[in-house]
């Protein structure tokens, strides 16, 4: 299962290194949120002793991930209606290498953007505030909630089998998720009952324990996030289990039974 | 020869619509055969279920002394599938495409490098095999696709209609190709539209038709079964259908395809049955459009065996605008 899984790692990455453009299109979405917010919004959002910015990239990476799961979804729609996934059943290989090897080199991918937006972050005023190893810790939370939510959109692209149907159908779940949340915006800054839910969805779960990772908690504090990294980080570690634990094998079942 | 596939009973339902309605099919080992049916007949359906791609609601299926409802794997070690559309990944090298099938049949990175080098140079693609299967026009995707089937040594190869929409002589390549992969001990399974395929490749043909064998035995067999080649009247006026088939009745038993105006009736003699027909029709002053003497194809199968035509049962199988024109014209 192992070495199947790796040479569909192998292909998906090799997909990615011979199509560059998507690469760079993938790459240019969240610099561009990165620019637009830190310009056009940083100058109303004003956060008591904390850069805009050193609060908005780690929500941005969270974000990407999202828009990244879109892709999953639509690869694997396209996959199915192209026959790839009937020839990949019908050889003596693991069940599970298929969507695993598609879940980890979108990991992989997730991580190349992550550290791009991190440089181009640096360049407009982003800088980490809590040390190097919490720092990585951060960029681990990211890249890892890429993958565990990769399984749900694995699930829905194979679900739907239309690649079009599948880019507008992964935008539903996206849009509430990551503006409701803390993504942009402090959470006590919404209207009550949507800052009841925007507090405590994964996704701004997810965002805070980058933050607090990369900049420190008493920085945080000060935006309303009361939880400590460990906290939130366990917070966060718990509802990348429960994703995965539901839409793995979900996703698995329906690739089995095509 | 031993059997290399043995399907029983085997029966398939999505929703209400019954796609394969208990199908018996034998492949002996080192054999070719043909599974001959309009669009719609099931024919995908049986080989996707032979394949392990889907399980069947009865039946039983056997593929090289594995069973494929409880041993799927097993099956998966001894097969070669290539469907009806080309499943090469369009953004790798036609290398990259062989060699990652290779490797996933459990054949190791040396083994898999060797067997791809060999099987582009099989197919007539080394010196396309390092540029992007986006270049590749939809011939050269066909056999890719082929030889990514071709690269585990199957012992079976599975093919889903492996020659509709090429170009004839990208058929032929097919077709001989096919046949060394025989003489070298490989079996295989096709499906076809055409009468002329079935004919030039297959040992034996199994018609098919709604989820239904309807006749089976080898090229020769279905022919004795119409009954000779096939005499074709296309008539001017509608309303002579009838008139003309009256005429035709001393050389057999002609049927009347009202769709598209034809009279069809099977014939042992080409010339007398030419003759004896042309005549009376003169005699008759009626208007013809066309008259002649063909090989049987898949329509004319059709007409003897269930009275309505191919293109027909494709309309009820599968209803699909613009679909009836296309014809099986066989030579």
């Amino acid at each position: 299962m192992i070495s199947d899984t790796l040479v569909m790692l192998r292909r998906n990455l090799l997909r990615i290194v011979h199509t560059p453009q998507l690469l760079v299109f993938s790459t240019i979405q969240p610099v561009l949120f990165v620019l637009l917010f830190r310009y056009v919004f940083g100058g109303s959002i004003k956060l008591p002793g904390v850069n805009y910015v050193d609060y908005l990239l780690p929500g941005i990476m969270v974000q990407t991930t999202m828009f990244a799961g879109g892709q999953t979804a639509i690869g694997l729609a396209e996959d199915s209606k192209s026959g790839l996934l009937d020839r990949f059943r019908s050889l003596p290989m693991a069940r599970s290498a298929v969507l695993f090897g598609r879940t980890m080199s979108d990991s992989v991918r997730g991580l190349f953007v992550a550290l791009l937006m991190i440089a181009v972050g640096i360049v407009v005023g982003f800088r980490f505030h809590n040390g190097l190893l919490p720092a990585v810790g951060g960029i681990a939370v990211a890249v890892l909630f890429g993958f565990a939510i990769a399984w749900f959109f694995a699930f829905m692209g194979l679900s739907l089998r239309d690649p079009e149907t599948a880019q507008v159908a992964s935008f539903l779940p996206i849009f509430p998720l990551v503006f409701a949340s803390s993504v942009f915006v402090r959470t006590d800054s919404l209207p009550s009952w949507l800052a009841a839910f925007a507090r405590n969805q994964p996704i701004s779960k997810i965002a805070n324990a980058v933050r607090v990772l990369m900049q420190g908690h008493p920085r945080m504090a000060r935006l309303g996030i009361s939880e400590s990294a460990g906290v939130l980080f366990l917070q966060s570690v718990a509802w990348m289990a429960v994703i995965v634990a539901v839409f793995a094998p979900l996703a698995v079942r329906k690739y089995r039974r095509g | 020869m031993p059997l290399i596939i043995e399907a029983t009973g085997v029966a398939k339902a999505f929703g209400a619509t019954k796609a394969l309605a208990g199908v018996d099919l034998s492949v002996p080992e080192g054999s070719i055969v043909g599974l001959l049916g309009p669009n719609g007949a099931g024919k995908t359906t049986l080989v996707r279920v032979i394949a392990t791609l889907l399980k069947p609601d009865a039946g039983q299926v056997r593929v090289a002394g594995h069973d494929a409802l409880t041993d799927p794997h097993a099956v998966r070690t001894v097969i070669g599938l290539a469907g009806q559309f080309a499943a090469v990944d369009e953004s790798l090298t036609g290398r990259e495409n062989v060699e990652i099938v290779g490797r996933l049949y459990q054949l190791s990175k040396a083994e898999a490098r060797k067997r791809a080098a060999e099987v582009l140079e099989r197919l007539k693609l080394t010196e396309a095999a390092d540029r992007s299967v986006r270049t590749y026009s939809g011939g050269m995707r066909r056999r890719l696709d082929l030889g990514a089937s071709l690269i585990g040594r199957a012992r079976v190869l599975i093919l889903d209609e492996p020659t509709t929409g090429l170009d004839p002589a990208t058929r032929n390549d097919l077709w001989d190709f096919m046949h060394d992969m025989v003489r070298e001990g490989t079996t295989i399974l096709l499906t076809t539209q055409y009468m002329e395929e079935a004919d030039m490749l297959a040992d034996s043909i199994v018609v098919i038709d709604r989820g239904k064998e309807i006749a089976k035995g080898t090229s020769d067999q279905l022919k004795e079964r119409l009954g000779g080649d096939v005499l074709d009247i296309k008539v001017k006026n509608p309303a002579d259908l009838v008139r003309v088939a009256e005429l035709l009745r001393p050389l057999g038993k002609p049927q009347i395809a009202e769709r598209t105006g034809r009279v069809t009736v099977a014939v042992k003699d080409r010339v007398a049955g030419l003759l004896l027909a042309a005549n009376a029709i003169q005699d008759a002053a009626i208007e013809l459009d066309d008259l002649g003497v063909h090989r049987p194809s898949l329509d004319d199968v059709f007409l003897t065996l269930t009275g309505h035509d191919a293109a027909e049962s494709e309309a009820i199988a599968a209803p699909r605008p613009g679909r009836a024109g296309r014809r099986g014209k066989a030579a």
